[in-house]
């Protein structure tokens, strides 16, 4: 099972890929007219029976999420999709977006049809400009080919930039125009969401296998994939490789297989630490090049499959100094909401920035591993949990290497070793 | 009788058992697990929960462990955002060591950048964060880091200034604005640890209830302008008091420190106000402290300068101005319901007479038959606001003119949607944020409104003090409510005039809903009173009485409490008032006492015990808050007086009044008659022409706001308000100068097109830049002339 399953990214390699003539060449938009031609309870009851699982780092299964929106309820229906990827590393619904914004498109129409909303929002981060003008080529081609306006509208919608709003009820909350900070639940979504009506808050990744899905049936999709994890899904390998980018195969895969795809570490230097899913996702080592990347398997191994953003980090990259930059981003992206993960955030800064400079002792570890843990499960949203992620786990794994610091009154390490310019001449 | 019907309409309520720490509790479905917890005593520390606003779970400061039928919740829960469910099991910080830990936890976070400055703090010895970080904080701290700091203060308005520093972001403060006052106008803006409380720009935080904001801010986050770095909280002397504003009836804390009032908080009466009052209510009570304080009595000599007297020789003068003279009363809506009595029983035992008015305003007989017949001893309350299916206001800005009302309409606005009608002739403000449906009438055309309602048993109308403006207004309201069964109630501006119609100082009225005009209810009171007779034709009203001493009729009057230039006609009335023997008892300098022959000073409402009656009549009984003042209560002075005359009406002391109102009992005689008075419509204008509407702001240059820079600061700007439509035939645009005028004299104002019924224009009535009633000496309904200036 080391063999790549290119699925969504099928048709990457086409020059004209993102097109509209790319799009229906390659068989797209026969999986809406046929879905469209199903009952929508029927496309519902197939998704689920495909197993498909939330590709935004939750892994909830995305049939039972649409069967959750009450039908025959009069009200209006909403579809959100999530594209305001964000979380350091992850870097998947991009390319995604930008090779074949169709696919998504196509999925909308799927979802629109089995959750019976007319409008389907797509929510996109701000500093994406190149994939905002793909993605509005796009549907615009779409409305005049006839897939998009008739009883189906997708509105493309620009975030401003606010990792936050990656969280779904924030999303819901900066779309409607406010800021965004996450929504008190219950109630949920798919009860009162996006103007307080039934909504489905789906990820890009999740709504684009849908197409598949449907073309194909739920036997096919069943097919990949481990036991609970079905399908095929995007890593995106970063950092330390000699040949990054993203490797779509089927869920349950090892960071050992894909590391050989992808031309192993960086020539020359050998693995030290990565994440699974983002930065918010516990750290592993070279301990868990085995670890099958899927939902149970990294769960069992103490972290989450996230948005299966491996971030590959060799043995030249200082453990503290990269927790550091994470935590002053979330310190950054903090929304202000609640306050652990608002004070939170201010403090562990500048204790992690003290320790970098090998101001402390072994107890500041202690406080840092104590403030974790009233930080971790005690904020409002889950941004305040992955803050402490990279810090205990990297304590964990790294004790010694914290430790290290505070004896040699600074970093032991020379940063610019871990560059990619490293050994270039000045 | 009430028992029983109490019983027939409370919902079923269905109770849900829970464990807390233990201990079982069985509290109502839906209540939330802090709620559940505080029943049994158990105070789980929080910040951002406030039992009026909806949840949000913000803070985390609440966090409990809990379990439903055996499964625990993996992480601790914010108890404040968590409605009980049968078989929650709950442990809080006393059982849960978890819960305890998260709560420290938290408790440590919220301090890492809060400033240790609670000794120079407002908040400091009455802080929530003081308190719980002593019973849920470490005693050191472990954050060795840099705090976040700010400029500081930030004035938000006039009256809130903020230190940011401080704040603990809960977001009481901009949910209470939101939710309870719909103002949304401040706002947490940016993000993390740099979030902060915020206005728009150049829209500074001007709404009437802002000063909550400082109330319910569980830290020195918002402070009052006028109390900032005046007073410990632990200096302070608190009495419950009422606030004496308006007819709303505000339960109230006044503190005072040394024999001085320094500020004044909302008290808690769920019935009444909630845990809310409105910022005249909390930030106007220096007139009590004022430089023009009448504190010795004044007797006008010989060569008519007044003079200071002894009480003995001032008592004297005035019983030698009005011993046997025939002398009417006049009392101000701002008395107490004992001082109310008291001038009334003065009245008509020590002058013999019934006239006496305490509508010192713009008023009608139609009103007066009015009050007698449908208000007197009526019953509608808040409560009734809560259950109707329709308000309508007539004649009444809740916002404006009774602001607790406001409150209360705009919950049940915001819960279930409550149908609310205005008949009015301009839409405001109040009215829009109530969503209301806006019927507009030209002035004096209010009746064919009214017939042509919605109502049913539900309903509940609220008639302001302004409706007797319009002639026949009231006798429509009347039939209509006989008709549907919908409630009435009138909402006067000031806290005294129900209580004072109760104690029947009205021409027509004995104490206790008694007619003047029925001979056992003659009997009854004279029997209370031990007297043998009480005078039995009823008695002149405000006008007819300004009229007899102008004409002569009547010689001298008795005058409490009242601004001539509250009445129309006040040019008029104090010409009456110059040919007349006036005695005045006043708090300060006024228009009367410029008039008057014997002053007798007055004690303020901080400086005397009673009670006011609401709009509802509720009683709102107060203490003295400051108790060395050597100032006494109307009551005293005129029962002193009526001792001096040889009249006693044996009213020393307020308690002693108290116990006599109350022993009155209930008068079930035949009510007074209302007789129908003929609706007459809008007058015919011409061009240039319009009727004149108008009414009183909250925050204007009313006498108890005297001396309030920083309230008057928040005030909605004086404007002339006009249709789109004769904005556009005069070439007015906002902001232009609009000249309002009648024979009389003339207004100006910037102009401000709005909606409002084409043939009119609306001035505000006492205002800044503006004093209708003495420039235009007009009316509502009235036709003035509206052009370019």
């Amino acid at each position: 099972m080391t063999k790549l399953a290119p699925v969504l990214s099928a048709h990457w390699d086409e020059k004209d890929s993102f097109t509209i003539a790319a799009y229906t060449r390659n068989g797209g938009y026969k999986a809406s007219a046929k879905a469209l031609a199903m009952d929508p309870d029927a496309v519902i009851q197939l998704v689920k029976d495909s197993g498909l699982r939330g590709r935004g780092g939750a892994g909830f299964p995305t049939g039972m999420k649409w069967g959750f929106i009450p039908q025959g309820d009069e009200k209006d229906h909403y579809l959100v999709i999530n594209a305001d990827e964000s979380e350091p590393g992850t870097c998947k619904d991009t390319p995604l977006l930008m090779a074949n914004p169709h696919v998504l498109i196509e999925g909308c129409i799927i979802a629109c049809h089995a959750i019976r909303a007319k409008h389907a929002f797509i929510y996109i981060r701000g500093e994406v400009t190149h994939v905002v003008r793909r993605v509005n080529q796009a549907i615009e081609d779409a409305y005049k080919a006839g897939h998009l306006g008739k009883g189906i509208d997708v509105v493309l919608h620009v975030g401003a930039g606010a990792y936050i709003c990656g969280e779904e009820t924030a999303l819901l909350d900066s779309l409607e125009g406010f800021r965004g900070q996450p929504r008190l639940r219950p109630p949920f979504p798919a009860i009162a969401g996006l103007y307080a009506r039934p909504t489905v808050v789906n990820n890009v990744e999740s709504i684009a296998s849908v197409p598949a899905i449907i073309a194909n049936g739920a036997e096919w999709y069943q097919g990949m994939g481990t036991e609970k994890s079905k399908g095929t899904t995007l890593y995106s390998l970063s950092g330390h490789v000699n040949n990054p980018g993203q490797f779509e195969a089927p869920l349950g895969i090892t960071l050992r297989e894909i590391l050989e795809l992808a031309g192993g570490v960086r020539t020359g230097h050998k693995l030290k630490f990565w994440t699974p899913g983002g930065s918010s996702t516990p750290l592993f080592t070279d301990e868990h090049l085995d670890v099958p990347l899927d939902y149970e398997g990294v769960s069992a191994a103490g972290s989450m499959l996230g948005t299966k953003a491996l971030q590959i980090f060799d043995e030249t990259t200082c453990v503290v100094r990269a927790v550091l930059r994470w935590t002053e981003f979330y310190k950054h992206e903090s929304c202000g909401k609640c306050t652990p993960c608002r004070e939170g955030t201010w403090w562990l800064v500048q204790i992690l920035r003290d320790l970098e400079n090998g101001v402390g002792t072994e107890a500041d570890l202690a406080k840092l591993l104590d403030l974790c843990d009233n930080i971790m499960g005690r904020s409002f949203c889950a941004l305040g949990d992955g803050a402490t992620s990279p810090i205990t786990s990297s304590i964990k794994y790294f004790r010694d290497e914290y430790l290290a610091h505070l004896t040699n009154g600074g970093c032991p390490f020379d940063p610019v070793k871990s560059t990619l310019f490293s050994g270039a001449s000045a | 009788m009430t028992t029983t019907q109490e019983n027939t309409t409370a919902q079923a309520v269905e109770l849900i058992t829970v464990v807390i720490d233990g201990f079982e509790v069985s509290v109502p479905k839906g209540t939330l697990v802090i709620r559940a917890a505080e029943k049994l005593g158990i105070q789980i520390p929080r910040f951002c929960d406030h039992p009026l606003l909806d949840p949000v779970g913000a803070c985390r400061q609440c966090l409990v462990d809990i379990e439903i039928n055996g499964r625990a919740f993996p992480k601790p829960q914010a108890s404040c955002t968590i409605p009980v469910e049968p078989n929650m099991i709950i442990k809080t910080q006393l059982t849960s060591p978890v819960a305890e830990k998260a709560q420290r936890g938290v408790m440590e976070l919220l301090l890492v950048n809060h400033p240790l400055d609670c000794p120079v703090c407002d908040k400091g010895g009455e802080c929530p964060l003081q308190n719980q970080a002593m019973s849920t904080g470490n005693a050191e701290t472990r954050f060795q880091g840099v705090k976040r700091t700010f400029e500081k203060p930030v004035a938000i308005s006039s009256q809130v200034l903020l230190d940011r520093e401080r704040c603990v972001l809960c977001a009481r403060c901009t949910r209470f604005s939101d939710q309870i006052a719909g103002d949304p106008f401040i706002t947490l803006n940016e993000r993390g640890a740099l979030q902060q409380v915020g206005i728009y720009e150049n829209q500074p935080f001007e709404s009437y209830f802002s000063g909550n904001t400082v109330q319910i801010c569980p830290v020195g986050a918002l402070t009052g302008a006028a109390y900032r770095f005046r007073a410990r909280p632990f200096d302070l002397v608190s009495t419950p008091s009422a606030c004496e504003h308006c007819a709303s009836g505000c339960d109230m804390r006044t503190d005072v420190r040394r024999g001085k009032t320094l500020r004044r908080l909302a008290g808690d009466d769920a019935s009444v106000n909630e845990e809310w009052n409105c910022d005249k209510g909390r930030w106007a009570f220096k007139y009590v402290t004022a430089v023009d304080r009448l504190i010795t009595p004044l007797v006008r000599g010989a060569d008519g300068v007044l003079a200071a007297a002894s009480w003995p020789d001032a008592l004297a003068a005035a019983s030698a101005g009005i011993k046997g003279k025939r002398t009417a009363v006049l009392v101000g809506g701002r008395a107490t319901t004992e001082d109310a009595y008291g001038y009334s029983k003065f009245a008509r035992i020590a002058l013999g007479t019934n006239d006496i008015d305490f509508r010192t305003r713009v008023t009608s007989d139609e009103e007066r038959d009015f009050l007698a017949a449908k208000i007197v001893g009526s019953t509608t309350t808040y409560h009734d606001i809560d259950v109707a299916d329709h308000v309508v206001l007539i004649g009444f800005e809740p916002e404006e003119e009774s602001p607790i009302v406001f409150l209360r309409i705009n919950k049940q606005v915001r819960k279930r949607a409550l149908k609310v009608s205005a008949v009015a002739t301009k839409l405001s403000i109040g009215v829009e944020k109530l969503k209301a449906n806006f019927i507009k009438v030209a002035p004096g055309a209010e009746s064919a409104a009214v017939t042509s309602l919605e109502l049913t048993g539900k309903s509940v109308i609220l008639i302001g003090e302004r409706a007797s403006e319009t002639a026949g207004l009231l006798s429509t309201i009347a039939s209509v409510a006989d008709k549907t069964g919908a409630k009435i109630a009138w909402i006067p501006r000031r806290a005294g005039e129900r209580g004072a119609l109760e104690a029947g100082a009205i021409g027509s009225l004995l104490p206790g809903s008694r007619p003047v005009s029925d001979a056992a209810a003659r009997v009854d009171i004279a029997a209370v009173w031990g007297v043998p007779t009480l005078p039995a034709n009823p008695g002149r009203t405000t006008s007819e009485i300004i009229d007899a001493l102008d004409s002569g009729n009547l010689d001298a009057v008795v005058i409490g409490g009242v601004d001539p230039l509250d009445m129309p006609n006040s040019a008029t009335a104090l010409a009456a008032l110059k040919k007349s023997f006036v005695i005045s008892l006043e708090i300060a300098a006024s228009a009367v006492t410029d008039l008057a022959d014997v002053i007798l000073p007055v004690a303020a409402v901080t400086e005397k015990s009673g009670s006011f009656l609401n709009w509802e009549g509720r009683p709102r009984a107060f203490d003295a808050a400051v108790s060395d003042s050597l100032n006494r209560s109307d009551l005293r002075i005129l029962s002193a007086l009526a001792d001096v005359m040889g009249e006693s009406i044996a009213l020393g002391t307020v308690t002693q009044a108290a116990r006599e109102i109350a022993s009155l009992g209930k008068w079930d005689g035949a009510r007074v008659k209302l007789s129908n008075v003929a609706a007459t419509g809008a007058k015919s204008i011409s061009n240039n022409e319009a009727l004149l509407t108008s009414w009183r702001r909250l925050l204007d240059l009313g006498t108890l706001q005297k001396g309030e820079a920083n309230l008057a600061g928040t005030a909605r700007k004086s404007v002339a308000v006009i249709s789109p439509k004769r904005a556009q035939s005069l070439g007015v645009k906002d902001g232009d100068i609009l000249r309002v005028s009648n024979s009389h004299g003339s207004i100006s104002l910037p102009a401000l097109v709005e909606d409002i019924h084409d043939d009119a224009v609306w001035v505000p009535r006492n205002s800044f830049g503006t004093q209708t009633l003495i420039s235009l000496n007009a009316v509502h309904g009235d036709v003035v002339s509206v052009v370019k200036a």
